[in-house]
């Protein structure tokens, strides 16, 4: 029974991370940048459900949306003003500056909401469900994030493969010039990947605080590098890699963290990174790059 | 084939053409790097619909004036006009909307898409189409999705390949592939359309066929077509105006005939024997 609710705990928290990581991944295919600040992003989405909830006394669903919109203005902006000022410059300057983004975010938070941790109040107000005469309890936490990580994956494949827009951004994504030589916006087909990223991130940091309720400004660093392991894992760029590196990962976690050591956890999840990149160094579903010489 | 007559401007174009408004001007167009001269005093007229072909030995600068016609580079000096407008200061897709259209030396498709997706992509300007409707699958998308699939299958057939319409670009033998990416161009309904060297790597057979190819677009579409070509069979019977570009300055403009017994091309061509000049 606990294997079973370790695993279950496990797919939920990789859920969150796959969310997360297909922030990462996406923009990372089309924008081919690492936008270290998107861990920020669902801190800044978590504060803003927990604002609206506990100073305004919104109902939860009407506080996620908030948040939502919140994140996906925040990704928006960051990317017009940060990075798309950066688009011919080489890739270090623009790494170095999601990490200056990603401080930003942290300590403007900061500023706002202190260090005192906040309590989220849970989204979901169902009651556990119960198996096996008690034996096993799964809550109710756990299987939304699990049907929200189904459903936005379902609409994100739709997205990508059957709309124009969709199409443009994996155009963008194989060749930026050649689409903008078919009349492609390049600048808005990237910005339109920072608004859904981040509108993801929003969803990730109210799901991820419900599960783990304790909100400080730090919240969305941990998550974010483990997110971004699991897109990497998964190969970045793919999102049903993101999705697979995600759950994985959340597993590993997990079980690490009830059969070997709870402070060796993450120790574990970073040495199972390495060795898969060791073995296959584009990741799990990652395409191995042939360069015509 | 019409004869060549002056235009206004002291180009020429071809006689079907004289009374329209020429589809592409450029006025000692010019680009520096650094210090480097690639292009300088660049001018041209192609007509309406005209079969024109840019021609120079490598290295010339011929890319680099397709590269300058569609603004992926900025010109230094001088002026491109576009259907009679400036397209100075737009963006690549803006130019492209503007009725310019190319396809590239080396092929540059979207090989993971499928040839109906690359020929789609082309279209995504005259998709009707915004994210809310998209999402949810209301209003006009599935109308919108059925009209962009008759017109790329429209184009494929134009090509002969609405069979391989849902195979995977990369996939493609490499003469599709080059048929593809003119296909994708012309998806994005332009006025005139540039080939980079649309027959390297093309045997006899298949060069015959891009040539009969080309003659359908000019003749179906009503577009002009600027061609970059080291073929000179291939140039010498489709092309109505050629120019020829030698170290990034025009040497001569002409008809064909005119081309082929200019003593500037030969010289240009096969030297007199120049320091440094490797290729020529």
């Amino acid at each position: 029974m606990t294997f079973l609710s370790n695993l279950i705990n496990g797919i939920s928290l990789g859920s969150v991370y796959a969310i997360i990581a297909l922030g990462y991944t996406m923009v990372y295919g089309i924008a081919k940048m690492l936008n270290f600040a998107h861990g920020d992003v669902i801190m800044v989405g978590a504060y803003a459900s927990y604002c609206t909830m506990i100073y305004l006394g919104w109902h939860p669903l009407l506080s996620i949306l908030f948040s939502i919109v919140v994140c996906t203005l925040l990704g928006v902006i960051i990317e017009a003003f940060a990075y798309k000022p950066l688009r011919r410059a080489g890739s270090l300057a623009v790494l170095i500056t999601a990490i200056g983004v990603s401080y930003l975010l942290q300590n403007v938070a900061l500023l706002i909401w202190g260090s005192t941790p906040k309590v989220f109040t849970s989204v979901v107000n169902f009651e556990p469900l119960s198996f096996f005469g008690g034996k096993l309890t799964i809550t109710a936490e756990s299987i939304v994030t699990v049907l929200a990580c189904i459903v936005i994956m379902i609409c994100l494949t739709l997205f990508t493969q059957k709309t124009k827009i969709g199409k443009a951004m994996r155009a963008v994504s194989e060749d930026k010039d050649a689409a903008e030589l078919m009349g492609i916006n390049v600048n808005t087909t990237i910005s339109i990947t920072f608004a859904v990223g981040s509108a993801l991130a929003a969803v990730a940091g109210v799901l991820l605080c419900s599960s783990y309720p304790t909100l400080v400004p730090t919240t969305g660093s941990m998550p974010g590098i483990k997110a971004f392991t699991a897109a990497v894992f998964g190969g970045i760029g793919s999102i049903p890699g993101a999705m697979l590196g995600g759950i994985l990962l959340g597993i590993i976690e997990i079980f690490s963290k009830s059969y070997i050591s709870t402070s060796l956890s993450d120790a574990i999840v970073f040495a199972v990174l390495i060795l898969v990149l060791l073995i296959k160094p584009t990741g799990i579903l990652g395409k191995k790059i042939t360069e015509k010489v | 084939m019409d004869k060549m007559v002056p235009y206004p401007s002291n180009s020429i174009v071809p006689e079907r053409d004289l009374d329209k408004k020429p589809i592409l001007e450029t006025h000692h167009l010019g680009v520096d790097f650094g210090g480097l001269t690639a292009v300088d005093d660049f001018s041209i007229t192609v007509g309406r619909t005209e079969i024109s072909g840019l021609i120079g030995p490598n290295g010339a600068g011929k890319t680099t004036v397709f590269n300058l016609l569609t603004n992926v580079y900025q010109p230094t000096r001088g002026d491109i006009m576009l259907d009679g407008m400036t397209t100075a200061r737009k963006t690549c897709f803006q130019v492209n909307k503007m009725g310019i259209a190319r396809t590239f030396q080396n092929i540059r498709l979207f090989s993971n898409m499928s040839v109906l997706d690359n020929v789609k992509i082309g279209l995504h300007n005259s998709i009707n189409q915004n994210l809310f409707s998209a999402m949810t699958h209301l209003f006009n998308y599935g109308k919108s999705e059925k009209a962009a699939r008759d017109e790329a299958m429209s184009l494929l057939e134009f090509f002969d390949m609405q069979d391989v319409a849902d195979s995977e670009a990369g996939s493609l033998p490499y003469g599709a592939q080059r048929r593809l990416e003119i296909a994708r161009a012309l998806a994005t309904h332009p006025k005139i359309i540039l080939l980079d060297e649309p027959a390297a790597g093309m045997n006899p057979s298949e060069t015959s066929e891009l040539m009969e190819n080309i003659r359908r677009i000019r003749d179906n579409f009503g577009i002009a077509v600027l061609l970059i070509e080291h073929d000179m069979k291939l140039v010498m019977n489709i092309c109505e105006g050629i120019c020829v570009l030698d170290h990034g300055k025009v040497i001569a403009k002409g008809s064909p005939d005119e081309i082929k017994s200019n003593p500037k091309v030969i010289e240009a061509y096969l030297g007199k024997k120049k320091e440094g000049d490797a290729n020529a």
